[in-house]
Parts: structure tokens; C-alpha cells; sequence
């Protein structure tokens, strides 16, 4: 249940910056940001930084060279969210 | 650290594509510099047929070439202890234009940072003219990253 909402969370995030040609619809937990999806590297940090504004977690370089596809991001925010508590 | 001539010399452009003449001042927040539009600049000579007037794209690329890359190659020397092999591409810019700028001018710049995070630099800045009136305002973007070998 919870997974599902971070994904439809971290989905709304990922369409502001979708190129025109690529749909919402294309977003899957296995998409690839940069070879899948289109998003260019500064459109990726935006991403990050929104994600981190919406979960209210913060995120080093070291997750940023790890989060190739849809599904290391959700790793990533669920492991940070863990870390929280 | 790097002294303010140094930031300059790191640039990657020159005549006739170098809109940086001095730097005032730059720290881990803020940098402001400023350059001389001469008439005899490149692009008078089309824009326009009957006056020279600075095109917006040029005075853009004014406000990122301080604002942002002056800004990034201390940023990166702070954070990186180096800046010598640096690659950068502005990524996007949102920009007003008030007030039109005749050759000769000398224009300043004033640029914040609004962050710097993952090689991504986002400022805000402002460009004055000698009378002190705001030219143009804006946020500009740009990617400021060490060369991998």
C-alpha cells in the first residue's frame, strides 16, 4: 500500500520533467531515467531534490550514482525513510 | 584557493565570446563582475540594421558566464579542492529584460546561488548599468562538473 503511494508520488514528481515525446504512462518501476525516459542529467538533480522535498529526506552523491532506474529510486527513498525512524 | 584573476583565466571562452572584463567580488554564495559592451563588438553589426542595441541573448550570456561559471569554477575549487579540468553546459535560463543596453555600457552583475547540489548550479541573478538600473533579472541553470579522465 505504502509502496504503491510512493511510486504514484515519485511518479507526479518524474512527469514535470518528462520530455514532450515520452508519456506518463511510459513511467515503470523498471524505467530507466537517463535511456528509457529521456530525462537529462540537470532534469535528473531536479528530480532529486523534489523527491527529497516530498519523502523529507536528503540524499549523497552516492545515491545519485546509484539511482539508475524508477525502482533504485524507491529503494533509495525507502531505505532513507527507515534510516529515519 | 584561488585568487579573483585566476577564476577568469579558468574560463573557457574568449574574444569575441568573453563577457567578463573584472571580478568585484566572489564567495561561497554570491559573485559579482563586470564587462564593457565596446561598439565595435561582433554583433552590433546585425542587430539591429539601423542601431546597435545588445541582443538578449548576449546579455544572458553575460550574466552566465559571471553569474554562473565564475561562480561554479570557485565553488568547484572550494568543494573539489581543484577546478583545472572542468566541463560546462547552462541547462536552462528564465530571464527578463527591463531596459535596452546601447554600446558603449559598462554592466555589472550580481549573482546568488540558489544551490549547488550534484553538479547542478542554480543562481539568481541581476544585471545593473552604470547608472545603476536594473537591465535584466533572472534564474539561470547550468551543469559545472570535473572532467573524468
Amino acid at each position: 500500500m505504502a509502496d504503491d503511494q510512493r511510486l504514484a508520488q515519485l511518479k507526479d514528481i518524474v512527469s514535470i520533467y518528462l520530455p514532450e515525446d515520452v508519456s506518463v504512462e511510459a513511467i515503470g518501476k523498471d524505467s530507466s531515467f537517463v535511456n528509457e525516459l529521456n530525462i537529462n542529467s540537470a532534469n535528473l538533480v531536479d528530480i532529486v531534490l523534489d523527491v527529497e522535498d516530498t519523502f523529507g529526506i536528503r540524499l549523497e552523491n552516492e545515491d545519485m550514482d546509484k539511482m539508475q532506474t524508477v525502482r533504485d529510486a524507491l529503494n533509495i527513498i525507502d531505505q532513507k525513510l527507515q534510516d529515519k525512524k | 584557493m584561488l585568487i579573483i584573476n585566476d577564476i577568469i583565466k579558468k574560463l573557457p571562452y574568449t574574444n569575441p565570446f568573453l563577457f567578463v572584463d573584472k571580478l568585484i567580488m566572489v564567495n561561497k554564495k554570491a559573485v559579482e563582475g563586470s564587462y564593457t559592451f565596446k561598439k565595435d563588438e561582433f554583433f552590433y553589426k546585425g542587430h539591429f540594421k539601423e542601431q546597435a542595441v545588445t541582443p538578449g541573448v548576449i546579455l544572458t550570456e553575460c550574466c552566465a558566464q559571471i553569474g554562473l561559471v565564475c561562480l561554479g569554477i570557485h565553488l568547484l575549487d572550494l568543494e573539489e579542492g581543484n577546478s583545472k579540468d572542468f566541463q560546462v553546459a547552462m541547462s536552462s535560463s528564465e530571464m527578463q529584460f527591463l531596459l535596452p543596453v546601447f554600446p558603449p555600457e559598462t554592466v555589472t552583475v550580481k549573482s546568488k546561488k540558489v544551490f549547488f547540489r550534484f553538479n547542478k548550479l542554480q543562481c539568481d541573478v541581476k544585471m545593473y548599468n552604470q547608472q545603476g538600473q536594473l537591465v535584466c533579472k533572472g534564474v539561470l541553470s547550468g551543469m559545472m562538473k570535473i572532467k573524468v579522465i
